[in-house]
C-alpha cells in the first residue's frame, strides 16, 4: 500500500528536519558552505547504535548524538576561524577525518540494533508507524521550539548579525569566530539528532549512511523555501516550518520514485536532478519577480 | 583621552606591493573633540581609523586610551567604548534583521548578548522614540528589514545605533560618500548634532573639503602616512575653501 509507504516516509522526513535545520544554520543563518554534515550525520547514528546496545536510555542518547555533532561541528568551526581555514575545506577535512573516528567508533561497517528499546519503543514493545510519527512530531516540536526561542533572544539576534553582517556584528561587540563555531557546533549537533533518529527507526547504523546526506539536506531546505517562500518573511518559526514541511517533502518524493520501481542504483541521481530543479525553480522565481 | 605614540605600519613588506602606510605617527585626541581628517588616497587616513577602531594593528608603537594600553585589544572588545559609521551605508547594519532587530544589538553593545528576549514593547518604545526624532517617518517601519531602506535612511540610523549604547569614540569614515547632497547633509547635521550632546571625541574621514569647515573642531591633513597639517581653534575658524584647497593639493 503506498499510504503506508507514504506514512513512513513522513516519518523519516520529520526525522530530517533536524538535517535541515543544521543546514539553514550553517548555510542561511552563518553562510557558511558547510560539508561536516555528512561526518556528523553518521556520527549520530554510530553513537546512539553503541550507546543503545549498551543499554542507554534513548532520551538520554539523543543528547549524546547531538553533543557528538556538536564537538564535530566545533571542530570545523575551529579550523576555519582560528587556523584561518576555507570554511569548505575546514569542513571537508573534517568530514574526512569523521569517516575515520565513525569506523573506529563501530569497529565495524554495520551496527545493527537488535532487541534494544529505542524512542520508537518506548511506550510498548514494537511502535506502530503512528506512534512512531508522534514520537517525531512531538521531537520536532521541541527542536524547532527551542531553536525559534534560541534565534528570538538577544544571543540568537547576535547569531544572525554574524552571518548577515560581520563587520557590523563585530563593530557591536559580538565576537563573531566564537559565534561562528557555536553555529556550527548546534547545526552538527542538530543533524547528528537527525542521524540518531534514522538509525534508531530504520534499526541500524551503517558507516555509508551519511554519504550525500548534505545534499538531500540542502534540496529539502531550498524546497521548503522555494514553495513557501511568502511564508517566510512572516517570522522566524514559520521559516523552521518550511523546512521540516521541505523534508517531508523530499522523502516523500523520493519514496514515490522508488514505490513506482525506481532501481534504488539511481537515487543519487534522482536526489541531484531533484536538487538541481529546485535551485533552478528558486532562479526562475527570482528573475520573474524583480 | 586618546594618544597614539610612534605608530608605523607597513602592508605586504618586503613585497613588491609594499606600502608604507602610516610613518612614525604621533597623535592625541583630546576629550569632546570632532576631528575631521582629510588626505589624498592612499594618505593613511583609513589606516589611521582602523587602528583606532582595532581592525588593524600597528607594527610598532602604543595606543592608549586615558591610561590604558588598548594597542592590542581586539575589534570586538574596543567597541565597549567606541562607535563605527562606515563608508559603504550597507557596512553598518545588518540587511536581514529588522530595524527593531538592528537596534536591539546596538542597544547591547557594551554588554553580553544574553539568552534573553530583549525585544519587549518598552524597548520598541524607546527605539519608537529616538528614530522619530530623525524625522524620516522610520518610526512606523521598525520591523521592516533594514535591507528595504535607502543609503541615507541607513546610514542615519547607523549614527543612531553607534551612539545609542555607551559611547565615548565615534569613527566615522566618509559616511556621506555613497549618499546624495540631500541625505549627505543630513547625515552630517545629525552627526555634529550627537557628538556635541554627548560630548563625544569623534573622528571623521571626508573628501569633502567644505565639510571642515561647517563641521569639526580640528583638521588633520595627511599626506604619505604623515599627517602634515593640523588646525584647530582660530585658525580653523579663519579658513576658507580656497585656502584648504591649496593647503590640500600642496
Amino acid at each position: 500500500m503506498f499510504s503506508d509507504f507514504a506514512l513512513t516516509a513522513v516519518v523519516q522526513g520529520i526525522a530530517f528536519a533536524g538535517l535541515g535545520c543544521g543546514i539553514y544554520l550553517s548555510l542561511r543563518i552563518f553562510r557558511i558552505p558547510d560539508i561536516t554534515t555528512d561526518g556528523s550525520y553518521t556520527l549520530g547514528g554510530i553513537i546512539s547504535a553503541i550507546a543503545l546496545s549498551s543499554g542507554m536510555h534513548p532520551i538520554p542518547v539523543l543528547l549524546l548524538a547531538l553533543l557528538g555533532g556538536g564537538i564535530a561541528g566545533a571542530s570545523t568551526g575551529f579550523i576555519h576561524t582560528r587556523l584561518d581555514v576555507n570554511p569548505l575545506l575546514s569542513g571537508i577535512l573534517v568530514m574526512t577525518a569523521l569517516y575515520s573516528v565513525n569506523l573506529i567508533l563501530a569497529g565495524r561497517p554495520n551496527l545493527p540494533l537488535n532487541e534494544v528499546k529505542s524512542i520508537f519503543q518506548l511506550t510498548g514493545n514494537d511502535a506502530d508507524t503512528f506512534q512512531s510519527l508522534l514520537t517525531v512530531i512531538l521531537l520536532l516540536a521541541l527542536l524547532l521550539g527551542f531553536l525559534y526561542f534560541l534565534l528570538i533572544t538577544d544571543f540568537g539576534i547576535g547569531m544572525r548579525a554574524t552571518g548577515n553582517n560581520e563587520t557590523m556584528a563585530a563593530a557591536m561587540g559580538i565576537h563573531t569566530k566564537e559565534m561562528k563555531v557555536i553555529g556550527l557546533a548546534l547545526a552538527n549537533g542538530c543533524t547528528a539528532l537527525s542521524g540518531s533518529l534514522i538509525c534508531q527507526y530504520q534499526g541500524f547504523a551503517d558507516i555509508n549512511m551519511g554519504i550525500g546526506i548534505v545534499i538531500s539536506g540542502l534540496g529539502a531546505v531550498m524546497m521548503g523555501e522555494t514553495l513557501l517562500a511568502n511564508w517566510l518573511r512572516k517570522s522566524l518559526l514559520f521559516h523552521l516550518l518550511a523546512i521540516a514541511i521541505g523534508c517531508v517533502l523530499f522523502r516523500l518524493i523520493i519514496a514515490g520514485a522508488l514505490y513506482a520501481g525506481t532501481d534504488p542504483n539511481y537515487l543519487r541521481l534522482l536526489t541531484a536532478l531533484i536538487v538541481l530543479g529546485i535551485v533552478f525553480a528558486g532562479k526562475l522565481r527570482k528573475t520573474s519577480s524583480t | 583621552m586618546i594618544r597614539l605614540s610612534g605608530i608605523r605600519k607597513t602592508f605586504n613588506p618586503g613585497e613588491a606591493s609594499e606600502v608604507r602606510a602610516l610613518l612614525p605617527l604621533d597623535l592625541e585626541l583630546r576629550q569632546g573633540e570632532f576631528v575631521i581628517v582629510i588626505g589624498a588616497n592612499g594618505s593613511g587616513k583609513s589606516t589611521l581609523l582602523n587602528l583606532l577602531a582595532g581592525s588593524e594593528r600597528p607594527d610598532a608603537g602604543t595606543i592608549r586610551l586615558d591610561d590604558t594600553d588598548i594597542t592590542s585589544l581586539p575589534d570586538y572588545r574596543r567597541s565597549k567604548f567606541l562607535g563605527r559609521v562606515f563608508q559603504h551605508p550597507h557596512a553598518g547594519t545588518a540587511p536581514d534583521l529588522s530595524i527593531l532587530e538592528n537596534f536591539r544589538l546596538a542597544a547591547l553593545r557594551t554588554k553580553t548578548k544574553t539568552l534573553r528576549i530583549g525585544l519587549q514593547q518598552d524597548f520598541r518604545n524607546t527605539v519608537y522614540e529616538l528614530v522619530a526624532t530623525l524625522q524620516m517617518g522610520l518610526e512606523h517601519k521598525l520591523d521592516q528589514p533594514m535591507g528595504k531602506l535607502s543609503g541615507g535612511q541607513r546610514q542615519a540610523l547607523t549614527l543612531l545605533m553607534s551612539t545609542f549604547d555607551s559611547c565615548r569614540l565615534l569613527l566615522m569614515d566618509e559616511p556621506t560618500a555613497a549618499l546624495d547632497p540631500r541625505s549627505a547633509t543630513t547625515v552630517m547635521r545629525l552627526a555634529e548634532k550627537i557628538i556635541r550632546q554627548q560630548q563625544l571625541t569623534a573622528v571623521l574621514i571626508t573628501h569633502q573639503l567644505k565639510d571642515c569647515l561647517l563641521y569639526g573642531d580640528r583638521i588633520l591633513l595627511m599626506r604619505e602616512g604623515l599627517v602634515v597639517e593640523d588646525i584647530s581653534g582660530e585658525a580653523k575658524k579663519q579658513l576658507n575653501l580656497q585656502d584648504l584647497y591649496a593647503r590640500f593639493a600642496d
